[in-house]
């Protein structure tokens, strides 16, 4: 399986033995991404890290994952101290950085903008998030997650609850759910539902799907997914007040859930899981954070052609 | 005695087979008001024909290049395209929508890349021509309405 100076773009673009070799990898990646060995892995390779969009988890594990492996690091944070300020194009700046680097990782508010910076960039382009569009390391490292955690994907029921319509993370991870065959519950609000779309390419995959409004049946969920309701998306405030407090999650919630049923959630949160989660055994979502490192490290060699 | 609808025409191009009701747009896509020159344009909409009702368009002294063919397969896919040259067919072929589609529809997402000042030609994947369905290759939104994106 060859991935040298393969793109990343979304998660579609990998079959499930892809996946499966990549989080293969990654597996081999964590005595070097916990620090307890040191590698020269990707010594004399340079990762250009361009986030025209603020990022904390992404871009940090990106450049961490980089530099554990000996590479280095260029970019910037902030497209405001760069000449995208003055007018210069994404596909300008995409050209100009990718002839100082080795690999380009991007994040860009603008939906398929990755998908176009591959078109013009000769090394390999790796989406950090396009918009609303795809984050496919992200849905990577979950998948990582789900089977360090519970050790294997399949044969675990996953709920996802929350914004399912709007959250590129959700609509990534039940596509690649699918994929192995897992059974998933939808839980949000009527407004907020999973689209159409989704749920019937999931279908197609194999998946076995069922949608509820309220958090029920909670010791049946091997997995449970929260992601963020985002605010901005409801033309009245009472509403939204309404629909986020009914998902709140907290160790009391978390008291009819099996032993081994972990939390997860791309982060960040604001209040949709309470801070006395944070310590039962069932938060696995700082443990899925620091699982974009191994992840990000195993994509950074594969496209680069380095073996572990 | 038969009545000629359509009269013929020395040079130019003859679009028939038209969908039904679709013969303005078809003016509207190749970007023809009757402004832009002194050609003769006619237009027969709901002509009866061997298999039903067609329009047909008839625009003298201009021969369609292929690109325009292809715009006019997004609404009116059964089309044909006869090049007259001295009252003589010199050519004929029939519009088919490409795999992909370049540079003649836009997306309708307006967060799109392709919506942007970026370099770039908006690029469509045929999904089905039976009932057309195409989808942006950059961000991957499906227009519903594809006449009205048409530049």
């Amino acid at each position: 399986m060859n991935f040298k100076g393969r793109d990343v773009i979304s998660i579609k673009d990998f079959s499930k033995e892809e996946i499966l070799h990549v989080l293969d990898v990654a597996e081999k990646m964590l005595p070097i991404a916990e620090g307890r060995k040191k590698s020269e892995m990707l010594r004399g390779s340079i990762m250009s890290s361009l986030f025209f969009e603020p990022s904390t988890r992404t871009r940090l594990s990106f450049e961490a994952a980089m530099k554990r492996l000996g590479g280095d690091v260029i970019g910037f944070a902030r497209p405001g101290t760069t000449s995208i300020q003055k007018g210069e194009t994404m596909a300008d700046t995409i050209r100009t950085a990718e002839s100082y680097c080795d690999v380009i990782v991007m994040r860009h508010p603008h939906e398929g903008s990755a998908r176009m910076a591959a078109e013009f960039a000769t090394v390999p382009i790796i989406n950090g998030g396009d918009g609303a569009g795809h984050h496919p390391t992200q849905c990577l490292l979950d998948l990582f997650t789900i089977q360090r955690e519970k050790g294997s994907i399949e044969g675990n029921r996953v709920a996802l609850l929350g914004d399912l319509k709007y959250g590129r993370t959700v609509h990534s991870l039940s596509y690649a759910l699918s994929l192995f065959g897992v059974d998933m519950v939808f839980i949000a609000p009527p407004e907020l539902q999973m689209p159409h779309e989704v749920v019937e390419e999931c279908e197609e995959l194999g998946a076995h799907i069922s949608t509820a409004t309220t958090l029920e049946g909670l010791e049946d969920i091997d997995v449970l997914y929260v992601t963020r309701i985002q605010k901005e998306r409801f033309p009245d405030p009472e509403e939204y007040n309404r629909v986020a407090g009914i998902y709140r999650i907290d160790a009391h919630t978390l008291s009819e859930a099996k032993e081994g049923m972990i939390v997860m959630h791309p982060l960040p949160r604001v209040n949709e899981i309470s801070p006395d989660v944070d310590r039962t055994p069932h938060a696995a979502y700082f443990r899925q954070a620091f699982n974009g490192v191994p992840v990000r490290m195993a994509l950074l060699s594969l496209v680069l052609g380095a073996t572990a | 005695m038969k009545e000629l609808k359509i009269q013929p025409i020395k040079d130019g191009t003859v679009i028939d087979h038209i969908t039904p009701g679709k013969a303005l747009t078809v003016l509207k896509i190749l970007g023809t008001t009757g402004e832009e020159g002194d050609s003769v344009i006619s237009v027969a909409i709901n002509v009866s024909g061997k298999s039903g009702k067609k329009d047909i368009v008839k625009i003298e002294n201009r021969e369609l290049d292929p690109k325009e063919v292809d715009k006019i397969a997004l609404v009116a896919p059964n089309a044909t395209i006869n090049i007259i040259r001295n009252y003589e067919v010199a050519e004929k072929h029939r519009v088919s929508v490409p795999d992909e589609i370049i540079g003649i529809v836009e997306c309708s997402n307006p967060n799109c890349i392709s919506n942007t000042n970026e370099p770039v030609e908006t690029k469509f994947i045929v999904k089905s021509r039976h009932p057309l369905r195409i989808r942006c290759y950059y961000c991957e939104r499906e227009p519903e309405d594809i006449p009205s994106h048409i530049r």
